[in-house]
Formats: C-alpha cells, sequence, structure tokens
C-alpha cells in the first residue's frame, strides 16, 4: 500500500529538479502565510464578502489587475530563467526539457494570463464609468468570468508542480501536442487551463458589448463615446468571433488525446494542419484583441496630458474598426513557410500589410493630438510616449515580416521574436502600464509617487531595447527560437548576452513598480486622490475617487467625447446643471454562486487533466448544479435608500 | 537655491544612460557573429536579401521622418510656463491632414504589395531554378532530433551533413517522419517546413563553394537545438569523388537501421553507402489509408508521389492553382 502510494506520488508531483523543490516550499510557505495573516486578522469574513462574493464591477476589476501582476511575475521569472540559460553558450542551468516547459509557460501566460486579465481588468474598471452607468450589463456573469478566468489560471500553473508543464510551445502545434508525442498531463493542463479561462473571456466579450450597446448615458451617441470605450467596443467584436474558435479547437485537440480521435493526429485521416489553421484564426485576432484597448489607453492619455481634443476622433473610430475587421483575414502569415502556395502567400501578404495603415493613421492623430497642445509629463504620459517610437519600428519590422517571400528568411528566427515582444511589450504592456497609472487614482482613490514610477520607467525602457534590439540581429544571423542552448562556434553569444542584461534591467523596472505601490499602500492616507487627478476630460473624472459602489449618484448626460472637460468649462462660465433629486438606486446582489461553480470547473477540469473521469462528472455534476441554482433564486437585487447615497456623497465629497 | 548643478545633473543622467544603451546595442552587433541572411550565396537568398532592403527602404521612408516628428512635437508642445508655442485646446479636425496621412501609408503599401507579389510568385519554393545545368535531387526528412538526406541519383544517404555541388540547382523534395520541422540553410536562402504525410519541393543554388550551415527552424521537442548541420558546397568533381568515397567506406542504411534512426535521439554525422528504395515514399505514405493522402493536393507542394514519378514541373504548378 505505501509502496503503491510512493508510486503514484512520484508521478503525481513533479520532482528531481531543485528549482522546483525551492518552488513547492515558497508556495507552501505563501499558503501558510496568507492562511493566517487572514485569521490573524480576522479577515476571512472581509474576504469572503468584498471580494470573493462581489459583483461590483469596479472590484472585479482590481481583482484581475491583481491577478495578472502575479501572472506577470511568473512570466517574468520564466523570461528571466530562459535569458539565463541563454547568456552564454553550452549552459547547463535548464535542461532542454526544462526550457521547453518554461517557454512553453512563458508564452501562454503572457498571453492568455497576464495580457487578457490586464485587460479586462480596465475594461472592468473604467467602462462603466466612462459611459455614466452603474455596472456592466450582467453583473453576476461578470463575476463569474473572473472566477473562471482565475480558476482556470491556477489550473494552469498547478502543472509547475503536479503532473508536469506543458512543453510543446504556447500554441502547441500537433502532433507534437498530441499523444503520441506528448504523452504527459502537460498539454491537458495546457487545455483545459486554457479552456476554463477561456469561456470566461468569451462571456466579457458579450457582456461589455451589451454593456456599451445598452447602457451608455442619456445623450451619448456612438459618435459622441470616448475613444478607450470604442477600443474596448472594438475588441469586443473580435473576442465574439475569435474565442469561439479558441475553444473548439482546444476541444478537439481534447477529443484527440481523451478519447483517441483523430482530428489532427498523423494517422488514420488526422490533419495537424488544420489544428495550425484553427489556431491562428483564434491566435492572430487574438494580438488585436489585447492591442486595441492600449489603442484606447493612449487616446485617452493623450488628449488628457496634452491638454487638447483627441484629433481626427471619426479616423480613430474608423481605423479601430478597419482593424478588427482586418485581424481575421491575416492568420495564414503565420505560416508562408508551409507550401500554401503563392496565391494564398500574396493574398496574406497585402491583407496584412494593410493593417499598416490604419495603424500608421493612429499614430499621425496621436501626434497630432499633442501637436499645439501642452504635453505634462507625468508617468501615464512619459509610457504613452514611449509606446509612439516603440510601436513605429515594431510596427515596421512587422510589414517586413509581412512580405512574404522575405518571410521565409525571418520565419521562426529571433527577427520574429524582437518584433512580437516589441509590439506586446511597446504597445500591450506600456499600453497597460500607462492605463493602470492613469486610473489608479481612481481605483484606489490615492496617487502614486512619481519618482518611482520615474525610475520604473526608464529601467523598463533601456532594459526592453538592450534586450530586444540584439534579438534582431541575431535573427539575421540565423538563431532559431526555442533553441535550448547554441554553440561557441555560431557567433551568437554577445547579443544574447547584453540581451540577457536587458531583461534584466526590465526585472528591475518590475521591482521599481512593486516598491512603488508598496510605498503608496504605506502612506496612501497623505497621498489622497481628488475626484478629478489629473484634470481628465470624460466622466470617470466626475465621480469621487474611489468611485462609490453605486458610481453616479445621479445619472449622468453624456452629450459630448470630452463630457466632463466640457462640464468644467461651463462651469467655469457660472453654468451648473439644474439639481436633480436623488432616487433610489437599483443595484444587484452578492452572490457565492460564481466563486464555488468556478471551484467546481476547476474540480471538472482537474479529473480531466488526469483522465480521473469520477471527478470529472463530480465537477461538471456541480456545475450544473450551480447552474440551478442560479436559476432559481429570486432574491438577486436591492435599492440603495436615497439617505444612504446623500450620506455616501456627503462623506465622500467632503473629504476631498 | 543651487538650482543650476541639479539641472545639470539632470541633462547629464539621460545623455550618459542613452550613451551606454546604445554601446550596449551596438557593441555586440558589430562583433562576433555573421549575418548569415544579409550575406548570401545563392540567387534564392540574394533575392530574399534584396526584397528586405527593398522593403526596409520603403517603410523607412515613412517611419524616420514621423520619428523625428514625433520628437520636435513633443519637444515643442512641452508644458512649460514660458513655452510660446501655439495653444489650441480645441483644434480638433482637418480634413486636408488626415486626407495627406491616410494617402500616404496607402501609397507606400501600395508600393509595397506590387513588390511582394512579384517576388511571391518569383521565389515559389517549387519553381525550379534557371540554370542550363539539370538540377540535382536531395531528398529530406526531419526525424525526431536528425536531419536524414538520401541522394536518390547517387544512391547514398547521410545524417546530419549535406553535400551539395555549387553552381547547380538542388532540388529538395522534404517530408518528416516526426513532429512538423522547417529545413533552413540561411546563406542559400529560406526555408520551409517538411511535414508527415506530405512531400513539399524547395529549390536553392549556391552560387560558390564554401561551407554553409543548416539548421531546424521549427520546435520539435526536447532535443530540438541539436538540429543543425552542415552544408558543404563543392566542385563538381569534388561532389562526384566524396560521393564515390561515401559508396565505399560506409555501410548501407537498411530499413532495420533506418528505424533505429527515427526513433527520438540525437545523432551524429553519418554516411550510408545506400538506402531502401522507396524509402522516401515510404515515409511520405506512412499514414496514407487506401491510396488517399492527408495532403494529395495541397498547393505549392509536390505531388505525393512526387518521389517515385519523377514529378515534373507542370504538376507543381496544377497543384499549385
Amino acid at each position: 500500500m505505501l509502496e503503491r502510494l510512493k508510486e503514484f506520488a512520484s508521478e503525481f508531483f513533479v520532482t528531481g529538479d531543485p528549482l522546483i523543490y525551492g518552488a513547492d516550499v515558497a508556495i507552501g510557505i505563501t499558503m501558510i502565510t496568507i492562511v493566517a495573516v487572514l485569521t490573524y486578522f480576522k479577515k476571512w469574513g472581509w474576504l469572503w464578502r468584498n471580494w470573493l462574493t462581489t459583483v461590483d464591477h469596479k472590484k472585479i476589476g482590481i481583482m484581475y489587475i491583481i491577478a495578472s501582476i502575479i501572472m506577470l511575475f511568473r512570466g517574468g521569472v520564466d523570461a528571466l530563467m530562459m535569458r539565463l540559460q541563454l547568456a552564454m553558450p553550452n549552459m547547463d542551468f535548464l535542461h532542454p526539457e526544462h526550457y521547453n516547459q518554461v517557454f512553453t509557460t512563458h508564452g501562454t501566460i503572457m498571453i492568455l494570463f497576464m495580457a487578457m486579465p490586464f485587460m479586462f481588468g480596465l475594461f472592468n474598471v473604467i467602462v462603466p464609468l466612462q459611459i455614466g452607468a452603474r455596472d456592466v450589463a450582467f453583473p453576476f456573469l461578470n463575476a463569474l468570468s473572473f472566477w473562471l478566468f482565475f480558476l482556470g489560471a491556477m489550473l494552469f500553473n498547478l502543472s509547475f508542480v503536479i503532473g508536469g508543464s506543458p512543453d510543446a510551445g504556447w500554441l502547441s502545434y500537433p502532433p507534437l501536442s498530441e499523444l503520441s508525442h506528448s504523452p504527459g498531463v502537460g498539454q491537458n493542463f495546457y487545455i483545459w487551463g486554457i479552456q476554463i479561462s477561456g469561456i470566461g473571456s468569451l462571456a466579457t466579450g458579450i457582456n461589455f458589448l451589451v454593456t456599451i450597446i445598452k447602457m451608455r448615458a442619456p445623450g451619448m451617441k456612438w459618435m459622441k463615446m470616448p475613444m478607450f470605450t470604442w477600443s474596448v467596443f472594438s475588441t469586443c467584436i473580435i473576442i465574439l468571433f475569435a474565442f469561439p474558435i479558441l475553444t473548439v479547437t482546444l476541444a478537439l485537440l481534447f477529443l484527440d488525446r481523451f478519447a483517441g480521435a483523430h482530428f489532427f493526429t498523423l494517422d488514420l485521416g488526422g490533419n495537424p494542419m488544420m489544428y495550425i489553421n484553427l489556431i491562428w484564426m483564434w491566435g492572430h485576432p487574438e494580438v488585436y484583441i489585447v492591442v486595441l484597448p492600449a489603442f484606447g489607453v493612449f487616446s485617452e492619455i493623450v488628449s488628457t496630458f496634452s491638454r487638447k481634443k483627441l484629433f481626427g476622433y471619426k479616423s480613430m473610430v474608423f481605423a479601430m474598426l478597419i482593424i478588427s475587421f482586418l485581424s481575421f483575414f491575416t492568420w495564414a502569415h503565420h505560416f508562408f513557410t508551409m507550401g500554401s502556395g503563392a496565391d494564398v502567400n500574396a493574398f496574406f501578404a497585402i491583407t496584412t500589410m494593410l493593417i499598416a495603415i490604419p495603424t500608421g493613421v493612429k499614430i499621425f492623430n496621436w501626434l497630432f493630438t499633442m501637436y499645439r497642445g501642452r504635453i505634462r509629463m507625468a508617468t501615464p504620459m512619459m509610457w504613452t510616449l514611449a509606446f509612439i517610437p516603440c510601436f513605429i519600428v515594431g510596427g515596421m519590422t512587422g510589414v517586413m515580416l509581412s512580405v512574404a517571400p522575405a518571410d521565409f528568411q525571418f520565419h521562426n528566427s529571433y527577427f520574429l521574436i524582437a518584433h512580437f515582444h516589441q509590439v506586446l511589450i511597446g504597445g500591450v504592456v506600456f499600453g497597460y502600464f500607462a492605463g493602470l497609472y492613469y486610473w489608479w487614482p481612481k481605483m484606489f482613490g490615492f496617487q502614486l509617487e512619481e519618482k518611482l514610477g520615474k525610475w520604473a520607467f526608464w529601467t523598463w525602457n533601456i532594459g526592453f531595447y538592450v534586450c530586444f534590439m540584439p534579438q534582431y540581429a541575431v535573427g539575421l544571423m540565423g538563431m532559431t527560437r526555442r533553441l535550448s542552448t547554441y554553440g561557441w562556434d555560431t557567433g551568437w553569444w554577445e547579443l544574447n548576452f547584453v540581451s540577457t542584461i536587458g531583461a534584466f534591467l526590465m526585472g528591475v523596472g518590475f521591482l521599481f513598480q512593486v516598491a512603488q505601490i508598496a510605498d503608496g499602500i504605506r502612506k496612501y492616507k497623505s497621498l489622497k486622490a481628488s475626484a478629478d487627478p489629473w484634470d481628465g476630460r470624460t466622466l470617470e473624472w466626475s465621480i469621487p475617487s474611489p468611485a462609490p459602489e453605486y458610481n453616479f449618484a445621479i445619472t449622468p448626460r453624456g452629450d459630448d467625447v470630452d463630457e466632463w472637460w466640457e462640464e468644467k468649462e461651463r462651469r467655469a462660465k457660472g453654468i451648473y446643471p439644474p439639481e436633480q433629486p436623488l432616487e433610489p438606486i437599483h443595484m444587484p446582489k452578492n452572490s457565492a454562486i460564481p466563486f464555488v461553480m468556478s471551484i467546481f470547473w476547476f474540480i471538472a477540469g482537474f479529473g480531466f487533466v488526469f483522465g480521473w473521469l469520477w471527478m470529472a462528472i463530480l465537477g461538471l455534476a456541480g456545475v450544473g448544479i450551480c447552474m440551478i441554482a442560479r436559476s432559481f433564486s429570486y432574491d438577486t437585487d436591492y435599492y440603495i435608500p436615497v439617505d444612504e447615497i446623500k450620506r455616501t456623497e456627503a462623506s465622500l465629497r467632503g473629504s476631498v | 537655491m543651487n538650482k543650476k548643478p541639479r539641472s545639470l545633473i539632470r541633462i547629464i543622467i539621460p545623455v550618459v544612460l542613452t550613451l551606454v544603451t546604445i554601446a550596449l546595442i551596438v557593441w555586440p552587433m558589430l562583433a562576433g557573429g555573421q549575418y548569415v541572411v544579409l550575406d548570401p550565396k545563392g540567387p534564392i537568398g540574394s533575392s530574399q536579401r534584396d526584397l528586405i532592403v527593398i522593403s526596409t527602404i520603403l517603410c523607412a521612408v515613412v517611419i524616420v521622418p514621423v520619428l523625428i516628428l514625433s520628437a520636435v512635437i513633443v519637444w515643442r508642445y512641452r508644458d512649460k510656463p514660458d513655452n510660446k508655442a501655439a495653444y489650441e485646446p480645441n483644434w480638433a479636425h482637418s480634413t486636408k491632414a488626415e486626407a495627406i496621412w491616410w494617402t500616404v501609408p496607402i501609397i507606400i503599401i501600395g508600393l509595397l504589395a506590387i513588390v511582394t507579389i512579384r517576388y511571391t510568385y518569383d521565389l515559389e519554393p517549387s519553381k525550379p531554378l534557371a540554370s542550363e545545368k539539370a538540377p540535382v535531387t536531395i531528398q529530406v526528412s526531419s526525424l525526431d532530433w536528425k536531419w536524414l538526406f538520401m541522394y536518390p541519383e547517387q544512391g547514398i544517404a547521410t545524417v546530419n551533413t549535406l553535400n551539395i555541388p555549387a553552381d547547380r540547382p538542388v532540388k529538395f523534395e522534404l517530408t518528416a517522419d516526426s513532429p512538423m520541422n522547417s529545413f533552413w540553410i540561411p546563406q542559400l536562402g529560406g526555408q520551409i517546413y517538411t511535414m508527415s504525410g506530405m512531400a513539399m519541393t524547395l529549390y536553392l543554388q549556391a552560387d560558390h563553394e564554401g561551407q554553409y550551415w543548416g539548421s531546424g527552424a521549427n520546435f520539435t521537442g526536447e532535443h530540438f537545438a541539436q538540429m543543425r548541420f552542415d552544408v558543404n558546397a563543392t566542385s563538381e568533381e569534388d561532389f562526384d569523388k566524396w560521393v564515390n568515397d561515401v559508396k565505399q567506406q560506409s555501410q548501407p542504411l537498411t530499413q532495420e537501421t533506418y528505424n533505429t534512426l527515427a526513433e527520438p535521439g540525437t545523432s551524429n554525422v553519418a554516411y550510408y553507402s545506400s538506402f531502401p528504395e522507396g524509402l522516401f515514399q515510404d515515409i511520405v505514405t506512412k499514414y496514407v489509408i487506401d491510396g488517399q493522402g492527408a495532403h494529395s493536393k495541397h498547393g505549392g507542394s509536390a505531388d505525393e508521389a512526387s518521389g517515385a514519378k519523377e514529378s515534373t514541373t507542370q504538376d507543381v504548378d496544377k497543384s499549385a492553382n
């Protein structure tokens, strides 16, 4: 009996690597500390009532962002381990098998469990405030989306210590990801981690589409929406069409692995190319999903910090919608070299290049928003200004990659790696950081001090160029991606060594950010933010920081793109809006079901990962019961009485 | 207050940082390695290098002015009390200006598109190279984690090393008996995937004698990093001599040795005096049921049976259309 248990444990837990044992210990200590702290300060009830069961979009947004920063840390550590391994030729820091796991989890985590939730966090916190709504269209579904994402991400991360991590690359091409070549449970973790959080992503997409379509403040016509809201709208359209493809693709791969189907296997008529087409039909739109909201953030910030109206509003909207449309017609540029033939390659080369046109237009519009403005160098603006040259260069290398016959020399090389990191870090990460700094006071009610933020900014930026510019060069020297090691004879080591220095500089930049936030939390009382600390232009700045749970005591009007700016100008002239009577506010009630149901999804997923059908069925039964319970619960809303609104408003306004 | 020294430091720090950054980026780019992609030794590689240069110039025409413009705008309109530049907070639309920056990218992309289409058809990998000499055919199969090269005309095979005659087109027929990889010899030209169940065609040529190196460019699992090979381009005589040497000095590749070779693992360089007839076709058609392949008609790739019967250019063109 003991022997059998031992044998089981040795397969169940990942063993044999000191790094993993270190992680085991670290995870254990962290868990114990969290439990101890919560118990000591008697915070369990607070955690349950205020966070685990909340349906408040602002709190959900904050949880998304916290989770994504933790994932940024994990993905970043993965990146640093890779860079260490590649710093010198013939390094023996990571065994090839381990290296393969590390780059796989790095990619998957950064895109799906860092960028996506960071983006959803910003959606959640800001969109309802910008359009003058009290919450999103479906608050319960919103909470469910978050918990599905969170537990999906946890399931994926669990593979680090239990069962073994996936190691077939972030898109898991078959046949490498099939049972024939990846017999372990790692690929199952990949499938179910993404699958569970993917349901949440799709639901969020629908939720925000409906919110933007149906819940805008009176007077806010389509062409009066703030640009960030427009970017969320365009992104959600892409999510709506792209995520179902991912779900189906992974489901088919799972059927191959679990039920012996042959969709993508080599034998019995399976076709790996079909997977590669499908996954990129999702995968390419996915990069536009994450970058469009960043464009929205930059539009808001450029306008606010130049104290000027956004230039070319209609062009901006039009450009963004074109990008969402075109994003579905470029997927085959990821495999020009798989023998699709000249006709197909020419078509996809052109569609890819076309995207440069609306993107270029957006850049010009941002530049001309600053032109004849007054540019203030606060941290959100600094990240925006760093984005512009970075994205221009990254965009240019993107166009170079889209030239199909030239791509035959770039494909799978470090030139490609440098390109997509430049657009994803320079575009997406810089954008989300800018957004986080910009809306931080609105989320938490206090300002972060700029000094550490500027240190973070400079180390991140210098680190970025030192890390990725050499990678373009080493790509032209023939270094291909996913190499776990290389020899002295290649002539690649100087570039790789410098690149590693750059990666660690970015790591230092991240530490500065953590220090900045920690410092801010320590002194938050003295850093209290006003309702409108940046002299903003849109409705979110018209309410106190942090926003009260009902957002707007009186439903605002949205007659202008820069409604709040106009309102401030009117007030300066002594024109005040007529006093409106307060009315009781209709609010959704907290619910434990999203959290519990996601736990059941986690259990089901874990069962599928290990092929334990009883556990999977148990989990799915729990999911079903939760759905039924929700269908029969009628006590889902309440009203905030006028007295309470008055008290809240008085205390919030009074303290400003 | 001592305002002067502080502002001096504020200027010095970024200048020093910028210089250090530039030095860090530029130094390794000049040291050591060789830019193989930009130093082609064959017609395909040269055309691709030209295309890289053309597309870089076309892009640079737009982005360099834009980068300068960005710097100027940010500097000129920074928020300083004594800044005398114009401030027009409500100036947010100009049809003329927007028409310009919709038109300029459209023109540039239009030009680039024309160039791209021309080169895409010119450099279609299965298109034979113009040459007076008949191409030599080499059959390539990527295995877990090694490369197998078969020379059907010479009747020999090698592992992880490739010899070709210089100044003569080489017709590579490629497949995989493993997860898909990508066959890349940067100095001769761009890569093409090797995929199970289908045969791809790639024409390359080395204009000069010399040693080039190649690698697998698409990740295939644990020891993927070991899938490198040298390409020796020699004169026609040296090539024939080398073939004879291999024939006389090596063991044959039997079906059994192939089966061992195809198992996952790394391998040293190896030479074989012969290989089983039709081995390449056997690998391609390994998964075919009832004579129907997964990719019986796939554009750009050669016909399934291309290895068996000498596939002609027309065959390839048919499947590409």
